[in-house]
C-alpha cells in the first residue's frame, strides 16, 4: 500500500510542473495587461504604463517571470495580488473555506440522494420509477446553473419567502471568523439564530450545486448497478434465497462502488467549476467569484496562484479517491 | 440570590432587546468587493463608496446631489489673484475616529493633509510605495504631479498649495476621491509597527462612518463615527451586502434583506417600480456615449461625411431598443445637468434623405466603414453591439456598408486610442469630478489625441476655448468659453453623440434621506431608515 501512495505521490510532481506553465501562461496569453485595465476609459499614457509594468516586474523576459513565479511557489510564496495588494495566499484562505463549505455539503447531497435514485433505477429497470428518476436525472445534468439559481431564488425567495436571497449568513449576526465554515463558526459564536440563519442561507446553494453530481452520479450508479446485478455471482446468491436486500446493499453496491468512486472524486472538480456560477449568483464569498474576478481584471498573481491552488486541492482529492479505489478493489494496488 | 440573578438576567434581557430596538441598521447591496480601502490607489466607484465616502472627507466636498463644491475638512479658502496660490483654513475640533485598531490623540491638522498629499507623489516618501505596486492613477491622471509646486504649513491650521500655473478645475479635483485626508499618526504608528499595508486593509479618517470590518466579498461592516464632525449620523449600523448579481440583488430588495441597491437591470426597473414597499429614484447620470469617427483618416476628416453620417442615425431608436427608455438622445459632449451644458445648440436631426444627399454632395459613394462595438456594458452604454446594429440598419438605407468588429476589452481599450485605428468607435465616459473640463479637454483636446481623444480630433478653434477655460479662474467666463466650445463641436462634429443614460436607484420606502449623486457616488451621510 506505501508503494501505492509513493508512487501516486511521485505521478504529482510532474503534474504540479505543467500545471504551473499553464497557469502563468495562460492569463497572459489574454490580451491586454493589468494596468491597462486598472485605468479603464481612461488612457494612460505609454511612459506611466511602462513604468508602472516595470514596477510589478511584468517588463521582464517571460522566463525570468516564470522562474521567478516557480522559485517563490516552492517557498510557499504564491505572489501578492495586482489589484488589493494583499499576499494571495491570504485571500485564498479566506474564501477557501466559503467554498469547501458549499463543496461538502453539495457532493453530502448529491451522493446521499444520487446513489438510492441510482440504486432504485438500476433495481426498478424499465418501470415508471426508474424513468422518471433518469428523466429527472437528464433534466438536472442539462440544466444551465445559472438560470436553475435565478429560478428557486425568485420561486422560494420571492415569491414563498422560504430561503434567504443570498449570502452566508444574515446581517443580524456578526462574529469573527475561526474556521471560515459558517455552520461551524455560528456555532461557536454561540449567538441565538445564527446555526439556523446560516442553514438556511446554505439550502439554495448546495440544492443548485449538486444539481449535477446529483444527476452524474445517479446516472453513473443505475449503469454500474445494473452490470452488477447480471453478474453470475449475484444469480448464485439469489437462488441461495439470501434476501433481496442483502444482494443489492452488500454483494452488488460494494463492487458497483468502484465506477461511482470514481465518478465522485471527478465531480470535486466539476464542483469547484460550478462554484464559479453559483457563488455568482448566491453571493457566496468563495474562490470561484474571487478568480473569475481576476481574470477580468488581468490580476496574474491572483489566477495563476489561485489555479495552483486549486490544482492541488483537486490533486490531493484525486489521490485520495485512489487510495480509496484500491481500498475497494484491492487488485489495483499491485 | 436566587432573585437577585433571576433580576439580572431580566436585566440583561430588556438591556439586549432595547439594544436591538434603538439600533438602526441599514443594509446596502453592494455591486462589488472594494478592490482596496486606500481609495487613492484605486479608480473604481465601488471602492471608493466603500472608503472615501463613508470613512474619510476632504478639504473641500461635493454639494449632496450636485457637482458644486462646498467647505469640507476646509472650513474656508482664498486663491491668490494670479491663481497658483490655494491657501486653506482647517476646521478646528475635528476628530479622527477611534476603532478597535487605533486610538488617536490629537485633532486634525496641517501634518495631515500634507501627509495624504505627499505621498502620492513624492518618491522618498516612505508611504508612496508602502504595498507593492502602489500606483496612484488619480492623481497622476488628474495632472496632480505637474500641476503641484509645494505644500507647505502655514500654522496648525492652514495650509497653502503652490501651483505650477494656475488651473480652474484645482478645486473641483480636491473634492474628488483621491484627495481624502487621510491621519498622519495613524501611518505613523502603522510604521512604526511595521504594519503599514494595513492603511489598505483598516482605513480610518474624519467622516461620517467608522470602518469595523471587511468579510472578503461578503460584507463590509460600519458603524456611525459618535466624533463626526457634521453630527452623529441616525443610523447606528452600515452594512454593505456585496452582490454582485443584478437580478438577485433585486430579489434582495423586494425580500426585504437589503434596503437600498444601486444598478438595476434595465428590464427589472418597472417590476421594481411596480412594487409598493419600494420607491425608485432616477437621475441623468454625468455620463456621455458617442460614436467617435477617426478623424485623421479618409473620408471622415471632412466634417460634411461626418455630419451626414449622423443624420443617417436614428439615435432615439438606439435609445428606445438598448435603454428601454431609460437614457436621453445626446447632443452634446456634456451631459445636460453639468453646469455650463449648451441647451441651444442644434442636433444633426435624423434625416436619412438629407443624410444621402449630404454624402453625395461631400463626393462620397459606396462608402465602406466599420463600426467597433464595445464588449462590455457600461453605464452610458448597456449593449454597444446592439446599438452598431441599429446603426447599420440605419447607415445602409444610405447606401452605406457597416462592417461591425468588437475586440477584447482590454484591447479594445488600447487599439481604440490608435491614431491609424479602421472605422468609427462605440465609448465613453462618465465625469469624474463634475467640471466641463474633464469632458471637453480631456476627450477631445489636442493634448488627448492618441489617447483619450478617440476621434484623433484636434481643432484649434476648440482647442484654444478650452484650453483658456482652463486657465479662467472666473466661472461665468468659463460657461460661456464652454458653451462656445460646444458649437465648434457641433458644427464639426467628431463624435456623433449619442445618449446619457439614466441611473436608477431603488430604495425600501423605509429609507429616507437618500440623495442621488451626478457623480455617481453613493453616499449614506444623512440617510435615515424608519423603525
Amino acid at each position: 500500500m506505501l508503494r501505492f501512495i509513493f508512487g501516486r505521490l511521485a505521478v504529482l510532481i510532474p503534474t504540479f510542473i505543467g500545471v504551473s506553465i499553464i497557469a502563468f501562461s495562460f492569463i497572459r496569453l489574454l490580451p491586454g495587461d493589468p494596468v491597462m485595465l486598472l485605468s479603464g476609459e481612461r488612457v494612460m499614457a505609454p511612459e506611466r504604463h511602462a513604468q508602472i509594468m516595470a514596477e510589478l516586474g511584468l517588463d521582464r523576459p517571460m522566463y525570468v517571470q516564470y522562474f521567478d513565479y516557480l522559485t517563490g511557489l516552492l517557498q510557499g510564496d504564491f505572489g501578492r495580488s495586482i489589484i488589493s495588494k494583499r499576499p494571495v495566499i491570504d485571500d485564498f484562505m479566506t474564501l477557501f473555506p466559503a467554498t469547501m463549505e458549499l463543496a461538502i455539503c453539495a457532493i453530502i447531497l448529491a451522493v446521499c440522494l444520487g446513489i438510492p435514485a441510482g440504486v432504485v433505477a438500476a433495481v426498478k429497470r424499465g418501470t415508471w420509477l426508474d424513468q422518471t428518476i433518469m428523466g429527472t436525472a437528464l433534466v438536472g445534468y442539462s440544466m444551465p446553473i445559472f438560470w436553475w439559481g435565478l429560478l428557486l431564488i425568485i420561486f422560494f425567495s420571492g415569491t414563498l419567502g422560504w430561503t434567504p436571497v443570498s449570502g452566508r449568513i444574515s446581517f443580524l449576526y456578526f462574529f469573527p471568523p475561526v474556521t471560515g465554515f459558517m455552520l461551524i463558526d455560528s456555532l461557536l459564536s454561540g449567538q441565538k439564530g445564527a446555526f439556523g440563519s446560516a442553514v438556511s442561507h446554505m439550502i439554495l446553494p448546495t440544492i443548485v450545486l449538486a444539481t449535477i453530481p446529483l444527476a452524474v452520479i445517479a446516472r453513473q450508479t443505475r449503469s454500474a448497478m445494473l452490470e452488477v446485478l447480471s453478474e453470475d455471482y449475484v444469480r448464485t446468491a439469489r437462488s441461495k434465497g439470501m434476501s433481496p436486500f442483502r444482494i443489492i446493499g452488500v454483494h452488488a453496491l460494494r463492487n458497483a462502488m468502484i465506477p461511482v468512486i470514481t465518478t465522485i472524486g471527478l465531480q470535486i472538480g466539476v464542483l469547484l467549476g460550478g462554484a464559479i456560477l453559483t457563488e455568482s449568483i448566491f453571493s457566496w464569498p468563495g474562490i470561484g467569484k474571487w478568480m473569475v474576478d481576476s481574470v477580468f481584471k488581468r490580476d496574474y498573481a491572483v489566477v495563476q496562484g489561485g489555479l495552483m491552488m486549486i490544482t492541488l486541492v483537486i490533486m490531493f482529492v484525486n489521490l485520495i479517491v485512489d487510495l480509496l479505489y484500491g481500498w475497494a478493489n484491492p487488485r489495483i494496488r499491485r | 440570590m436566587k432573585k437577585l440573578s433571576t433580576l439580572l438576567a431580566a436585566t440583561a434581557v430588556v438591556t439586549l432587546m432595547a439594544g436591538s430596538a434603538w439600533s438602526k441598521t441599514l443594509v446596502y447591496c453592494s455591486e462589488g468587493s472594494p478592490e482596496g480601502f486606500d481609495s487613492a490607489l484605486y479608480t473604481a466607484g465601488t471602492t471608493f463608496d466603500a472608503s472615501s465616502r463613508t470613512v474619510y472627507n476632504r478639504l473641500v466636498e461635493f454639494k449632496k446631489g450636485s457637482t458644486e463644491i462646498e467647505p469640507g475638512l476646509a472650513a474656508s479658502w482664498e486663491m491668490s489673484a494670479d491663481g497658483t496660490q490655494y491657501t486653506f483654513k482647517l476646521r478646528p475640533g475635528v476628530k479622527f475616529q477611534t476603532t478597535d485598531f487605533f486610538t488617536p490623540t490629537r485633532e486634525l491638522n496641517a501634518d495631515d493633509v500634507i501627509f495624504s498629499f505627499e505621498r502620492q507623489y513624492k518618491a522618498d516618501n516612505p508611504w508612496n510605495k508602502y504595498v507593492a505596486g502602489a500606483t496612484y492613477e488619480y492623481f497622476s491622471g488628474m495632472g496632480f504631479p505637474e500641476l503641484i509646486k509645494s505644500i507647505e504649513k502655514v500654522d496648525d491650521l492652514t495650509v497653502k498649495f503652490v501651483l505650477n500655473k494656475s488651473e480652474a478645475p484645482f478645486l473641483a479635483n480636491l473634492g474628488m476621491d483621491f484627495a481624502s485626508i487621510y491621519s498622519k499618526e495613524y501611518a505613523d504608528k502603522l510604521q512604526a509597527d511595521g504594519k503599514m499595508e494595513m492603511m489598505n486593509q483598516q482605513p480610518l479618517g474624519t467622516g461620517p462612518y467608522t470602518f469595523v470590518a471587511y468579510q472578503a466579498d461578503a460584507a463590509i461592516r460600519y458603524k456611525a463615527n459618535p466624533d463626526y464632525w457634521g453630527g452623529k449620523q441616525k443610523i447606528d449600523d452600515l452594512v454593505f451586502a456585496i452582490t454582485t448579481d443584478a437580478a438577485v440583488r433585486a430579489q434582495k430588495l423586494k425580500a426585504g434583506e437589503c434596503h437600498i441597491m444601486p444598478y438595476p437591470n434595465a428590464a427589472d426597473v418597472s417590476e421594481l417600480q411596480k412594487d409598493e414597499t419600494l420607491t425608485v429614484l432616477k437621475e441623468e447620470g454625468l455620463n456621455v456615449s458617442y460614436l467617435a469617427y477617426n478623424t485623421l483618416v479618409a473620408p471622415f476628416d471632412k466634417p460634411e461625411v461626418r455630419k451626414a453620417l449622423n443624420m443617417a442615425v436614428n439615435k432615439q431608436a438606439i435609445v428606445d431598443a438598448v435603454f428601454q427608455g431609460a437614457a436621453t438622445v445626446a447632443k452634446n459632449p456634456i451631459p445636460p445637468t453639468m453646469w455650463s451644458y449648451n441647451d441651444a445648440v442644434e442636433d444633426d436631426k435624423y434625416d436619412p434623405e438629407a443624410a444621402k444627399k449630404a454624402l453625395e454632395a461631400a463626393g462620397v459613394s459606396n462608402l465602406k466603414m466599420k463600426i467597433w462595438a464595445m464588449p462590455v456594458s457600461r453605464p452610458y452604454m448597456l449593449n454597444a453591439r446592439r446599438a452598431a446594429e441599429l446603426m447599420q440598419a440605419d447607415l445602409a438605407k444610405i447606401g452605406v456598408e457597416v462592417e461591425i468588429v468588437s475586440y477584447e476589452w482590454a484591447e479594445y481599450l488600447k487599439l481604440s486610442s490608435d491614431k491609424a485605428r479602421d472605422g468609427a468607435v462605440i465609448l465613453g465616459w462618465t465625469g469624474d469630478n463634475g467640471d466641463p473640463d474633464n469632458f471637453l479637454d480631456t476627450l477631445l483636446g489636442c493634448t488627448a489625441v492618441g489617447g483619450n481623444n478617440r476621434a484623433q480630433w484636434c481643432n484649434k478653434e476648440f482647442d484654444d476655448l478650452v484650453k483658456k477655460a482652463k486657465l479662467t479662474p472666473d466661472q461665468a467666463e468659463r460657461t460661456k468659453l464652454y458653451q462656445q466650445a460646444q458649437l465648434v463641436f457641433k458644427k464639426e462634429a467628431p463624435w456623433n453623440t449619442i445618449d446619457h443614460s439614466l441611473v436608477f436607484m431603488p430604495m425600501n420606502k423605509k429609507v429616507s434621506g437618500y440623495v442621488q449623486d451626478p457623480l455617481g457616488i453613493h453616499r449614506f451621510d444623512g440617510v435615515d431608515i424608519a423603525e
